[in-house]
């Protein structure tokens, strides 16, 4: 497997990373090196084992449904760029 | 589904017959105090941000953790869909960049669902029955609120609603026209609300469709689809069904072809639009949350929660029909809203003789008090005539005391001056006359002042209804018909 200049610049937009033209050859082929890595686990049969996701052995910790969090509006948008009456604000997404 | 299609619901188009097909997936809010990963309140409004906590902000080093009452109504609602609940299930992270949407994901279940394949049956008007298959249900996170008209260059951002619970209940691709669709959103909803795992409430937004819609030559393939985002009405489902399904079928029959694509419907105008090309197309690179475990449930678990479902519309409306001879319409009628359901259940459960009168009872509801709260356009929760009170006129029409008609006059004296109505009747005389002397009296009169009808009568046994109608104005409407009749027929010799 391996990824193409277009690829590239597709998972940059993705990421919303800014990738510049002459950025891309270089970060073509640091993806490519990465995908031949990993590659070599093809290498193992892994027909019938269900995928691992998780190596914790324990069941999922869960919460009361109760109100204990919140009403912190100060603190939710205390670092944001800009904000009015405790909305974030953000760069116009519609016309 | 893929049974024929009744020719009535076909579309027809310049070329021929088409048949439309639609899959509907629902977002309804899980009815819970907080959220789904979070401690913040889920209230409707609130000042902006101030139900957020900073794991719904998506602050660096948050973690989620989940809130065991949503998983409850998650599967709740599946035993109420009839559907298979999965034991082990599965939360991932599906991508996409957007600023009502902190984290960069929204945590969300994609292979692994924790409601598998269920049924819902449909009822409509004038129709068979139809079934719906339910292909799955899943949790996730909703996003919050942008508002785009506070300011020339910049979106205001709520996150108030960020993180609250949604299920999404996918339907399979069963429906064949738009009032298919609408009742079957109608009987959705009523199942969610008798089951209280979301209140339905449309215009809150607690209820939202996406709407796949094709088209397709009877019995040929599936067609390309378009999915409507987000339609907030079961009218406006409707409409953009039926222009979807125009358009479509106008592009094919102009040797076009349908290119799949996201579209919304624009409610002013009653059209649908594309929203955004397959260029654009989303790509959710989906993967397991690592900040969580998968979800486990013990099949006791499971069975604990079953035993506390409530019973659901179509075990009433069946219970009704069998205990109470009710018309299946009627039936219908009552179990449509929880709200009906319970108010003729309080009335049954005051009766003096339910099984004599709970016929009777089901014809009130229906007919006396929706027919006039309807009319004047009132809510049953705000009803001036309560559950005794109307139990307590079917109570008196049953045991022979009021007739039917003064009935309807005691309803109007209840409805607009309230009151206990045994007292009503007593004070005011309204009494049903079954005292056969006193009936016998009047009887004679009529007929001692109407020689030549009487005569006429015995030609014309059909004559005997104008006699009753004398006999009950003159006694106020309180003489018992039945005995009046048994009375005239003997007297006049038919």
């Amino acid at each position: 497997m391996s990824v193409d200049a277009a690829t590239v610049r597709r998972i940059a937009h993705l990421a919303r990373i800014a990738v510049k033209d002459e950025e891309v050859p270089h970060l073509q082929g640091e993806l490519n090196a990465i995908l031949a890595f990993v590659e070599q686990l093809s290498e193992v049969d892994v027909g019938g084992v269900e995928p691992m996701t998780s190596v914790t052995p324990m069941v999922m910790k869960k919460r009361h449904d109760v109100v204990n969090d919140g009403e912190i509006a100060d603190v939710v948008v205390a670092n944001a760029p800009a904000t009015e009456d405790h909305y974030f604000l953000v760069p116009k997404v519609v016309e | 589904m893929n049974a024929p299609v009744q020719p009535s619901m076909l579309i027809k188009g310049a070329t021929g017959d088409w048949e439309v097909v639609i899959g509907l997936e629902i977002h309804a809010q899980v009815t819970s105090k907080s959220k789904l990963f979070s401690g913040a309140s889920t209230e409707f409004g609130g000042d902006p941000n101030a139900h957020v906590s900073l794991v719904d902000a998506a602050m660096p080093g948050m973690l989620p953790v989940i809130n065991e009452e949503c998983v409850a109504q998650a599967v709740r609602t599946g035993l109420g869909l009839k559907a298979q609940i999965n034991l082990r299930s599965v939360f991932d992270r599906k991508n996409y960049f957007y600023p009502d949407l902190p984290q960069g994901y929204q945590i969300s279940q994609y292979k692994s669902p924790i409601v598998g394949e269920g049924t819902v049956v449909v009822d409509l008007p004038d129709q068979d029955s139809f079934t719906v298959g339910i292909e799955r249900l899943h949790l996730e996170q909703d996003a919050g609120k942008l508002l785009h008209d506070q300011h020339p260059t910049m979106t205001f951002v709520d996150l108030n609603r960020s993180g609250v619970a949604l299920m999404e209940i996918v339907s399979k691709p069963d429906m064949r026209s738009a009032d298919q669709a609408r009742a079957y959103v109608t009987k959705l909803r009523t199942i969610l609300r008798y089951l209280g795992t979301c209140d339905g409430d449309m215009e809150k937004g607690s209820l939202r469709a996406d709407v796949n819609v094709s088209v397709r030559r009877p019995g040929a393939p599936f067609g390309t689809r378009c999915e409507i985002k987000n339609v907030n009405s079961i009218r406006f489902m409707g409409q953009a069904i039926d222009y979807e399904a125009r358009r479509q079928i106008g592009i094919l029959e102009d040797g076009g072809v349908i290119e799949q694509e996201t579209r919304q419907f624009d409610a002013v105008k009653g059209e649908t639009r594309a929203m955004r090309s397959k260029e654009e197309a989303h790509d959710y690179r989906y993967f397991p949350d690592p900040d969580l475990l998968p979800l486990e449930l013990t099949q006791a678990y499971v069975d604990a929660l079953k035993a506390h479902l409530p019973e659901l519309p179509d075990e009433k409306k069946a219970r009704f029909i069998r205990d109470f001879a009710l018309k299946s319409e009627d039936a219908g009628v009552l179990v449509s809203e929880r709200e009906s359901a319970d108010f003729y259940e309080a009335v049954l459960g005051q009766l003096a003789d339910k099984a004599r009168d709970g016929k009777l009872a089901a014809n009130w509801v229906i007919n006396e008090l929706f027919g006039r709260l309807n009319k004047e356009g009132g809510a049953i929760a705000t009803s001036p005539v309560s559950a005794t009170q109307l139990a307590a006129i079917v109570d008196l029409i049953g045991d022979g005391t009021i007739s039917g008609k003064i009935a309807k006059d005691l309803f109007e004296i209840v409805w607009t001056e309230g009151g206990d109505p045994r007292a009503v009747v007593e004070t005011r005389g309204m009494k049903q006359v079954t005292d056969l002397g006193a009936i016998e009296k009047v009887v004679d009169d009529i007929i001692a002042a109407n020689p030549d009808k009487a005569e006429q009568a015995k030609a014309k046994p059909a004559m005997v209804g104008w006699f009753i109608g004398q006999v009950m104005k003159s006694s106020g409407g309180k003489a018992n018909p039945q005995t009046v009749n048994d009375l005239l027929k003997t007297k006049l010799g038919l």
